[in-house]
């Protein structure tokens, strides 16, 4: 298969080798594959699909669809190819420690991927009588059980689709609350250092965002946060452990102080793999908290998604929580939908999906809690913990840690560009660690730091993994701070060196469009799909 | 434990480095009065592999598997034929365990599948560009509607009664708290769709029109005139496509002059499981892109001007915006569009069109049969894989007689429409490549027995 890397050799080039003495007639370096588009090298007449009869004829009318379409189809061995070349160009866990802080990218255990493709889980059809479907019930029960447990809390809301999606239902359970106390609060607090889909979230659904301040030591100041309570603020969205890697230490007096004053507390857990086990947030007098089950829990992040966000809350907020959810009886379990909602659940705000939520989620989640059960999920938020603690420190003196002094790190570690020479910033320090084989950490988040690095290496890899990581981040870093200039062009090995992200905003091109042809120049067909 | 690297010696020797006595000091900012001593009592302890698969496979195997027999049901939701090879590709760790590509240099394998999918459901949808995935349908729905709102800077929202109910129950739950007005209701028993009456609704303060194409009862209808009418009074056209396999024998919704055309892409490549994770299609015309919900990925050339992807137009999205994003959306639904995507790239055109062709051919067959059955009529003049059929009593008993005999008949308009006893005796049938003949004949047998 001839790949159309227009940077590769072509034969107008004059000397072998062109303007790169590595340039090769395919674009290829040896298993350094370029691959071109299906659009490319497929056809509209190729099929990678056998079918047992002729199509047979339709009357349709004016309505059947006779332009073409332009999908190109590839045969099966070069659709394998075509998609196992793209793959080469990923980094994943899988390759290494891909420590993107806040992303919690540890490993994805491959019975969960087993488990979930059990024919009873993945060929079920969400409405299928419920007598059909008592097993994928029990799944949703059991899970549900796990996540009211492991948190402390009264119960959980499984259908959200994601973390924002879950966000999205505590905050409609806050204003659903709200409503049925009648009282019309329209502020919600969020921190500077939360997550965007915090202060997105919020006001999708109608509310006005207001920053509560921190403390130099990287925490929510109590003081002010009590000082800006009254009958305007709905409640509060706070991350625990939050975004510079460190616990709320007052998020007690805080959920305290926010109840007193009549409003609600939101925890945003996209963190609570540090604590699994260890904390439970119902202690905290959290009243809702959505559970990232393809962080804590590991179902695979899958290159964005799917995710799946199920919501604990707290007594006050459960009567409100959203349509579907499963309940369990002396004959079985049953599915309280709409029909039923008004005698069971006459207050919920509503549905926030079609179906039942991520259910090929909660099979891997349920997989993952079992095998590492009560005492492997505490040692996971410890091991979690003590990986990015000892990054912390075996990194001192190399890289400025704003918060070092506020005590231990929990599960991820955050440096800042202080000391960097001039020129140099927190991207060449990313893309430096690409040319050394690892996924950079997250960078410039949380906003409260400058040049902000965070680094999650998370409970799954090994010392040797982590030591040779550090050694890596410590050696970029020396060259960032002595002002290497070969770093500034960083990376030099992956795949692609830096790309234009400026130029693709400024003229999008968001889908494929057949290039005019030139004269002379072979068609499409020609030059693929044979 | 078997997912954790680290051994006790480790464990003491990095405790060392860090100048903490015990893993206790590490939790030192978590008040005593909230750390738990030990493993949370009365839960199970860790589990090997075998346990847990026995676990596991005992509830997997308290569920009758669509495939064990007859199988009938849609209505949102498609069991169609998967490629051995689209599971396999992804479940290369490559794309398996990667995240959104926040670092393009080492993810061009996620973004050039992103710019190859965009680039498949612009073309099945009809429309010039398309996101790089939402939650699933019913989300991408109500995103829709937002998006029409911003673009209109009107309120209203005429939803068509051939709406899935539960993309209506959804649309509803969230206008409650943003203050859109939606105009709904439920279907009626018709041959043919509601769009000529939405058609004549529209007024000056309607910001769109939403409409399913198949419907819920399975309606198909030309939404030309309905896009000429919204255009006339400055409204958009929401066309909602749940099966998407339709598309490859019918129009278009934005042939027909749709402006945005969302859609569930669960159809192709993803699979029934239980409703989830599935995949949002979001596409519309050109104009509109920076108002668009999600994650864009486009084409642009690196520093040595070779092409490659990149994740643009972020200016629209939550992590930049904050609370002036046009939706919060974050994590999408990556691994299924790549399903999608490897699919469709099996199935080309040429197969998109025949797969298409043979589902409509099998549900002619199976409307034919079932309407013989004394009482029994088939209510739409036109469809594509899945009619309303009409019996003589209420659907939902019949549904749980049916599956006492081991065929899944189909979804009761009871149970979509719970409150409303006009519609008790309809019963919603999908029929796709995975029905066979013998499946036919075996639930004609069964519906007839079950009505005696």
């Amino acid at each position: 298969m001839t790949a159309l890397n227009p940077g590769g050799w072509r034969p107008e080039m004059t000397a072998a080798g062109g303007a790169d003495d590595n340039t090769t007639f395919t674009g290829n370096r040896a298993l350094m594959l370029e691959e071109a588009l299906i659009f490319e090298i497929g056809s509209t007449a190729t099929t990678g699909v056998d079918f047992d009869e002729a199509a047979p004829a339709a009357d349709l009318g004016a309505l059947a669809r006779t332009a073409p379409i332009g999908l190109p189809g590839l045969s099966e061995a070069e659709t394998v190819r075509h998609y196992t070349r793209l793959s080469r160009q990923n980094y994943a866990i899988d390759l290494g420690l891909f420590p993107l802080g806040s992303c919690t990218m540890k490993h994805n255990p491959r019975l969960n991927e087993k488990v979930a493709r059990m024919p009873g889980f993945a060929d079920a059809h969400p409405l299928q009588p419920q007598e059909t479907v008592q097993g994928a019930y029990a799944v949703i029960h059991e899970l549900a059980e796990w996540l009211i447990t492991l948190t402390g809390m009264h119960s959980v809301a499984m259908s959200p689709k994601a973390g924002a999606h879950g966000e999205l239902c505590g905050i409609l359970c806050i204003k659903a609350a709200l409503e049925a106390r009648g009282e019309d609060r329209r502020v919600i607090l969020v921190p500077e250092s939360a997550h965007g889909t915090n202060p997105a979230t919020a006001a999708f659904a109608g509310f006005t965002v207001e920053d509560i301040p921190a403390t130099e030591a990287g925490r929510v100041n109590l003081e002010a946060l009590k000082a800006r309570l009254g009958p305007d603020v709905a409640g509060v969205m706070i991350t625990n452990p939050n975004t510079c890697g460190l616990f709320e230490r007052d998020m007690k007096a805080i959920s305290d102080a926010v109840h007193a004053a009549g409003g609600y507390v939101y925890c945003d857990g996209a963190n609570f793999n540090a604590i699994v086990g260890r904390v439970r947030p119902g202690d905290l007098g959290v009243d809702a908290m959505h559970i990232n089950l393809h962080k804590t829990f590991s179902t695979p992040h899958g290159g964005g998604g799917p995710g799946s966000g199920p919501v604990v809350l707290s007594e006050a907020l459960a009567p409100f929580a959203p349509l579907p959810f499963v309940t369990k009886h002396a004959e079985g379990f049953r599915l309280i939908e709409e029909e039923s909602a008004g005698e069971d659940h006459p207050q919920t705000f509503g549905r926030m999906t079609a179906f039942h939520g991520q259910m090929g989620m909660f099979t891997r989640a349920l997989t993952y809690i079992l095998s590492h059960g009560a005492d492997g999920l505490k040692q996971v938020a410890e091991d979690a913990v003590l990986n990015a603690n000892y990054v912390l420190r075996s990194l001192e003196g190399v890289l400025d840690a704003p918060f070092a002094a506020s005590g231990p790190c929990m599960h991820e570690a955050l440096f800042s560009d202080k000391g960097l020479a001039e020129g140099f910033s927190t991207l060449d320090i990313a893309k430096g660690l690409i040319d050394e084989g690892y996924h950079p950490m997250t960078v410039y988040f949380p906003l409260v730091v400058h040049g902000a690095m965070l680094v999650e290496p998370t409970e799954t890899e090994s010392k040797a993994a982590l030591d040779q990581f550090i050694g890596a981040l410590r050696s970029v870093a020396m060259r960032a701070k002595n002002g290497d200039p070969a770093l500034k062009s960083a990376p030099h090995f992956a795949p692609r060196a830096r790309l234009d992200e400026t130029g693709a905003a400024r003229k999008p091109i968001l889908a494929w469009n057949e290039p005019a042809a030139a004269p002379g120049t072979p068609s499409l067909s020609e030059i693929g799909g044979s | 434990m078997r997912y954790l690297p680290l051994t006790s010696d480790d464990r003491s020797a990095m405790l060392a480095t860090i100048g903490a006595a015990s893993i206790d000091d590490l939790f030192a900012n978590v008040p005593v009065d909230a750390r738990l001593d030990g493993p949370i009592a009365d839960l199970p302890r860790h589990a090997s592999e075998l346990a847990v698969e026995r676990h596991m496979a005992a509830l997997a195997r308290q569920n009758r598997a669509a495939g064990d027999g007859p199988f009938f049901l849609g209505a949102g939701a498609y069991r169609h034929h998967v490629p051995a090879s689209v599971d396999h590709l992804i479940q290369r760790g490559e794309f398996l365990t990667a995240y959104t590509p926040y670092q393009p240099e080492i993810a061009q394998g996620t973004l050039q599948m992103l710019f190859e999918f965009q680039s498949q459901v612009a073309r099945l949808l009809g429309t010039d560009v398309a996101n790089a995935s939402m939650y699933d349908g019913s989300t991408a729905c109500w995103e829709a509607i937002v998006m029409a709102r911003r673009i209109t800077k009107r309120g209203k929202a005429l939803l068509s009664t051939g709406l899935h109910p539960h993309y209506r129950s959804v649309a509803r739950t969230m206008a409650k708290y943003t203050g859109d007005v939606l105009v709904d209701g439920d279907p009626s028993l018709e041959a043919g769709t509601d769009w000529a009456a939405l058609a004549d609704s529209i007024d000056k303060d309607t910001s769109c029109v939403v409409v399913q194409y198949p419907d819920i009862l399975g309606r198909i209808d030309d939404m030309t005139a309905l896009a000429a009418a919204c255009q006339a009074a400055g409204a958009l056209l929401i066309a909602v496509v749940t099966e998407p396999v339709a598309l490859g024998l019918i129009k278009a919704p934005g042939e027909m002059g749709a402006d945005i055309v969302v859609g569930e892409g669960q159809s192709i490549g993803v699979g029934l499981q239980f409703g989830g994770p599935y995949v949002g299609l979001f596409a519309c015309k050109t104009k509109y892109v920076r108002q668009m919900p999600g994650r864009l990925c486009g084409e642009t050339v690196d520093a040595n001007g070779k092409r490659g992807f990149v994740l643009t137009l972020s200016t629209r999205e939550q992590h930049i915006r904050r609370e002036k994003a046009t939706s919060n959306i974050c994590t999408n639904s990556g691994l299924c569009a790549l399903a999608f995507s490897i699919h469709m790239t099996l199935l080309g055109e040429a197969g998109l069109r025949q797969l298409a062709a043979i589902n409509h051919g099998r549900a002619k067959m199976a409307a034919t049969e079932l309407a013989k059955i004394p009482g029994v009529s088939v209510l739409n003049n036109s469809y594509f894989n899945e009619f309303t059929l009409l019996l003589p009593t209420e659907a939902r008993p019949v549904i749980h007689k049916l599956a006492e005999r081991d065929i899944l008949g189909g979804v009761s308009l009871g149970r979509l429409y719970p409150a409303n006893a006009n519609l008790a005796n309809g019963l919603v049938v999908a029929v796709t490549e995975t029905v066979t003949e013998a499946d036919i004949s075996a639930f004609a047998a069964a519906l007839k027995e079950v009505l005696a």
